[in-house]
């Protein structure tokens, strides 16, 4: 309700008095959660348009919701991919690979073996079901969400939790907080903590792959919240206005840390209807779905290739979890919304999928989770050898200065011996090999 | 890159070019040299530029190489982000450095640290040129200068010509540099050396030494500054215009003044400072931008560490006052003459 106890000037007439709209989302703690107000469509309803149509043509399908997998847990529609039992075998694997990646990392949190992390449970479709959909080639501008990107590249979990230990064989030499990966070789671009960012980035990669003559493309990763900052219409016009080969992705988890997607926009348009307005095609996806975003990323990703221009995906989905170990959800949220989500769990979904194409069984299942949890928990010990957050095994102090430039400049080697000094006045038989403290 | 011998530039055969034509040049050897140079930003392409900067590049170059980009800093310069992970080497233009700030986040997040954060993974060797600074009835939004801004950040570097001739050489070493540079290009001079007498008629580079430009590829290394002028009575350090301020004012004097052209601010030439500061034991800071926390501050600071033992008076900085700049206050906002004037006797007093 407005607040009408400190009006600044006197009623003009009869005009009503203007309200400030705040927006609130419809549960919060101890609320029972409904979700009927959600439009779910059914599964292969949606019309699949030529990849390179004109942008104006996927308008109906920036409101309504590309699915492929339905009640029945078949596949079904113009959307479905058609993909080989094996492949989804793979695609299942590696969504299932990443939940037990983010399960034990955040237990190696909470055990004070690093100082953050951040789970993507929910979203596993998004990101692994979009890579499988791209070329191992194509440049991925993420967003620290996305490490399913990575896991379906193969990028070694070692690698992944040496980043996350910040120790001694941490490719990030400890500079990088927990979970900002860098990893050129697979595609993989150095994440940044400042949102959005990388959208602008991405279409500026795929412009460089475009004035060369390469055939390339890029994607890029942001959440629902974050399409709110200005880069997010930077990127949508260079985009536009080149005809950039690039996808550029928008996770709609409906929250971003405690606000809700209305603060981003989403109580008057569809993330994907933003599109429109650029001349930039758009598809908004059943995130939860994975057959489902990995159509609408290889539609995108054929379009693009085909210097038919850009297209954003919106992928509607729910994040399950806390923003980050930081975060306790039940402070702003009802726990309820988890379980009552209409999409249900992208894993179980695509599990199901193969029981009933008769391909996979709830047995195997149980079986491959505990094997996947054990090579993540093998990988974590072997982790541990090279060091754990603040204690001890760490990169050189030197290489603090290093790479701000490429050459130390003067008052770069000044300060580096200054802070070998203090060290070695605090621990006099330290020595710089990185094995003491 | 094509790989040949700098000329020397003593031999090389030089002639009279503007600010503008030596920069033009710079980018139209460099494009030649290097297909991975791509210039991009308002109005550089067809119409080539505001300043004329860019001119004749597109038709030479092609569309794919010199562009126009939309009114949106912050995409020009995270799109140059991108396009510099891909492996090209973008210089960019930010239509005035009153702009940048759009394009801040970009620069000061993701182009300055992008080797570090990545150890080396993705470096961004990228050159934005900006005009800055005033005396040119710019206002408050054409006349700014915000080198302090980026001095202050790691990872970036901070280029200022004084001269056509140090234009040409310091832009060609700031594309070549394989860190971020901001290459700030003094727009007052970019016709003629501007002394900060203003009634005076203006002057063209014809007839000033740094006017004469060798032609071809030479480089000036960035980090090194240039003695101006030798002399005992005491140290001054500045760049951009107010080095020809600063020279005009001190001949009139009859002062034995040695002036030091900075021209890169990061890194800082401190070898070239420290020896000048002690041999004459006096220090003048000079520059156009608001005094505080300036990159005046930093330079003061550096002298008086290390080189207390031998100054004979406290480091004196004339600078812009903390206003924003005005438009018809002009040359009462300007360090000009009398501002340097007063602090050269405080200075020269016993």
């Amino acid at each position: 309700m407005a607040d009408s106890g400190s009006k600044s000037a006197p009623p003009r007439g009869n005009l009503p008095p203007l309200q400030l709209h705040v927006p609130e989302p419809r549960f919060r703690p101890g609320d029972t959660v409904d979700y009927s107000h959600i439009d779910i469509p059914p599964a292969g309803a949606q019309p699949r348009p030529d990849e390179t149509c004109p942008a104006s043509e996927t308008k109906p399908l920036c409101v309504d919701l590309i699915r492929v997998l339905d009640e029945d847990h078949r596949a079904v529609g113009p959307w479905d991919p058609k993909l080989d039992a094996e492949t989804l075998r793979r695609m299942l694997r590696t969504m299932a690979l990443t939940r037990a990646f983010d399960d034990r990392l955040y237990r190696s949190q909470r055990q004070g073996k690093t100082s953050f992390y951040m789970k993507c449970t929910g979203e596993e479709a998004t990101s692994v079901a979009s890579a499988y959909a791209l070329d191992r080639q194509d440049m991925v501008f993420p967003s620290y969400r996305q490490q399913g990107v990575l896991i379906a590249r193969d990028y070694p979990l070692l690698e992944m939790v040496n980043q996350i230990y910040s120790n001694r064989a941490d490719k990030l030499k400890g500079r990088q907080l927990p979970i900002m990966y860098s990893a050129r070789d697979y595609g993989f671009f150095t994440i940044s903590g400042n949102l959005a960012t990388q959208f602008p980035q991405a279409v500026g990669w795929a412009m460089a792959s475009a004035i060369k003559g390469d055939t390339r493309i890029a994607t890029a990763f942001i959440g629902e919240g974050s399409s709110a900052e200005g880069d997010f219409h930077a990127a949508m016009t260079f985009a536009t206005v080149y005809n950039a080969p690039v996808v550029l992705n928008v996770v709609n988890n409906q929250w971003a840390i405690s606000s809700f997607s209305g603060f981003a926009g989403a109580e008057r348009a569809t993330f994907a209807a933003r599109a429109e307005g650029y001349g930039i095609a758009g598809l908004r996806v059943d995130g939860n779905d994975a057959l489902a975003v990995y159509a609408a990323t290889r539609w995108a990703a054929d379009r693009a290739r085909a210097n038919a221009g850009p297209t954003l995906i919106e992928h509607f989905t729910y994040r399950a979890e806390g923003h980050s170990t930081s975060d306790d959800p039940s402070a702003y949220r009802s726990v309820q919304e988890r379980q009552e989500w209409p999409l249900g769990d992208p894993i179980a979904r695509l599990m199901h999928h193969l029981i009933a194409l008769g391909e996979w069984s709830e047995d195997q299942q149980t079986a491959m989770d505990r094997e996947l949890a054990e090579q993540v928990k093998a990988a974590t010990k072997e982790a541990e050898k090279n060091g754990i957050l603040g204690h001890g095994l760490h990169h050189p102090f030197h290489t603090m200065f290093e790479d701000v430039f490429e050459e130390l400049p003067w008052h770069l080697e000044e300060q580096a011996e200054q802070a070998i000094r203090e060290r070695r006045t605090k621990w006099p038989e330290w020595k710089e090999d990185g094995e003491t403290r | 890159m094509i790989e040949e011998e700098p000329v020397s530039l003593h031999d090389a055969p030089s002639r009279p070019l503007n600010m503008i034509e030596a920069i033009n040049e710079a980018l139209d050897i460099m494009m030649a040299r290097d297909p991975d140079i791509v210039i991009m930003g308002e109005d550089v392409g067809y119409f080539g530029g505001v300043f004329r900067a860019t001119a004749g590049l597109q038709s030479k170059f092609g569309k794919n190489r010199v562009f126009d980009s939309p009114i949106n800093e912050c995409g020009i310069i995270g799109a140059a982000v991108g396009m510099a992970a891909y492996g090209l080497r973008p210089v960019p233009e930010i239509q005035f450095a009153d702009y940048i700030y759009p394009g801040l986040d970009q620069l000061v997040s993701e182009a300055a640290r992008l080797r570090y954060r990545s150890a080396g993974e993705f470096t961004a060797p990228i050159t934005i040129r900006s005009p800055f600074g005033g005396g040119i009835f710019g206002g408050q939004t054409h006349s700014q200068s915000p080198e302090a801004l980026f001095t202050h950040v790691a990872g970036l570097k901070t280029v200022i010509p004084a001269t056509p001739h140090d234009a040409k050489g310091l832009l060609i070493a700031a594309i070549e540099d394989n860190d971020p540079v901001i290459f700030f290009e003094p727009k007052r001079i970019y016709n003629g050396p501007f002394d900060g007498y203003y009634d005076n008629p203006s002057k063209t580079w014809k007839s000033h030494p740094g006017g004469k430009v060798p032609e071809g590829y030479y480089k000036i290394p960035l980090g090194k500054a240039r003695v101006v002028r030798e002399g005992s009575a005491l140290t001054v350090l500045a760049y951009g215009t107010m080095i020809h301020v600063a020279e005009a004012v001190l001949a009139e004097k009859g002062v034995d003044a040695e002036i030091i052209d900075l021209r890169t601010l990061v890194p800082l030439d401190i070898e070239t400072v420290q020896a000048s500061v002690e041999k004459t034991g006096k220090c003048l800071v000079i520059h156009e931008a608001t005094r505080t926390s300036g990159f005046g501050a930093e330079l003061s600071a550096l002298v008086q560490e290390r080189c207390f033992y031998h100054l004979e008076a406290p480091v004196e900085r004339v600078t812009g006052f903390d206003t924003p700049y005005p438009h018809s206050l002009e040359w009462a906002y300007f360090p000009g003459p009398v501002r340097i004037g007063e602090a050269v006797d405080r200075l020269l007093k016993d």
